[in-house]
C-alpha cells in the first residue's frame, strides 16, 4: 500500500499544502484598530489604494469592518489616498 | 464620562503663533464646556494624500478629550466648520479599546510598522499590550505570519532519497 516508508518521490509529497490563512486581530488580540496610522493601514489597502478583499487579507468579518471604516476615516483625513497609482 | 477624539488640520500657510492659537482656541472651547482634556497630540507638518483647498500639506493635531454632555461638540464643530484657518477635522467617540490604546501608545507599548525597502511583504506591527503577555506576542512575531502551523518538516533522509538500499 502507499505509505511504506521506502516509497521513494521526486520532490516532497507536502509541497502545496496551503499554509492556513487567520485573522491577525483575533490571532493577537488587538481590538482596536488606529486610524491615524497609515503605515500600518497601508497592509490592508492595495497599489492603486483599493481596500483589500476579507478573502486576501485573512480577516474575520467584524475586523475587516473595522479596518474599512479605519482606511475610510483615513482618506478623509488625507493619510490615505483615495485613488492612485503605484502607492506602494 | 465619554471619551472622544478630534482630529483637524490647520492651514499650513499661517504663521506659527496663528497655527497654536487655533489649537489654542479649540481646547478652550472644550475646557469651557466642561471637557476634560486627556491628550493634545500634535502631529506635526505631514504630506496630504491629496490636495485640499490646493494645500498639498497641513499642520495635524488630535485632542482627546472626555465629557460628560456630548451637546458641545456640536458647537465644536460648528466652529471648525466656520474657521478658515481649519481644512478638515473629525470627531470620533472612542469606545474602551480605543481608550486603552492610546493610553499604552502614549506609553510607547505599541511600536511601528517597519516599512522593507525592497517592494516585499512588511512586518507586521508590533504590538505589546499590557493585557496579553508581552514576550509571548513579541515570539509570534518574531516568526513570522507563518508560525502558525508551521511548515511540515521534511521527512528524514530515509523516506526518499535513500543511498542504500533501492527497491526496483
Amino acid at each position: 500500500m502507499a505509505n511504506r516508508d521506502d516509497i521513494k518521490f521526486l520532490s516532497n509529497p507536502n509541497i502545496g499544502k496551503k499554509r492556513k490563512k487567520y485573522c491577525r486581530f483575533r490571532k493577537f488580540g488587538i481590538k482596536h484598530i488606529d486610524y491615524k496610522d497609515p503605515d500600518f493601514l497601508a497592509q490592508f489597502v492595495n497599489e492603486q489604494g483599493k481596500i483589500l478583499p476579507r478573502r486576501i487579507t485573512g480577516n474575520s468579518l467584524k475586523y475587516q469592518k473595522k479596518v474599512a471604516v479605519a482606511i475610510k476615516r483615513c482618506r478623509h483625513l488625507a493619510m490615505l489616498p483615495y485613488v492612485t497609482d503605484l502607492f506602494k | 464620562m465619554k471619551n472622544y477624539e478630534v482630529t483637524f488640520i490647520v492651514d499650513p500657510v499661517l504663521s506659527s503663533d496663528e497655527i497654536k492659537g487655533t489649537a489654542q482656541t479649540y481646547e478652550d472651547l472644550i475646557k469651557d464646556g466642561g471637557g476634560k482634556i486627556v491628550h493634545m497630540d500634535e502631529m506635526g507638518l505631514r504630506q496630504l494624500a491629496y490636495p485640499i483647498n490646493r494645500r498639498s500639506s497641513g499642520i495635524y493635531y488630535s485632542v482627546e478629550f472626555e465629557i460628560e454632555n456630548g451637546s458641545i461638540i456640536q458647537n465644536l464643530e460648528l466652529s471648525m466648520r466656520r474657521d478658515e484657518r481649519i481644512m478638515r477635522f473629525l470627531t470620533v467617540a472612542l469606545d474602551k479599546y480605543g481608550v486603552q490604546y492610546n493610553e499604552d501608545k502614549r506609553n510607547g507599548k505599541i511600536g511601528t510598522v517597519e516599512r522593507k525597502e525592497k517592494k516585499g511583504k512588511k512586518d507586521k506591527k508590533q504590538i505589546s499590550r499590557s493585557v496579553a503577555p508581552t514576550e509571548a506576542i513579541a515570539e509570534a512575531r518574531a516568526k513570522g505570519p507563518s508560525s502558525g502551523p508551521s511548515a511540515p518538516k521534511v521527512p528524514p533522509a530515509d523516506a526518499y532519497n535513500e543511498p542504500g538500499n533501492e527497491e526496483e
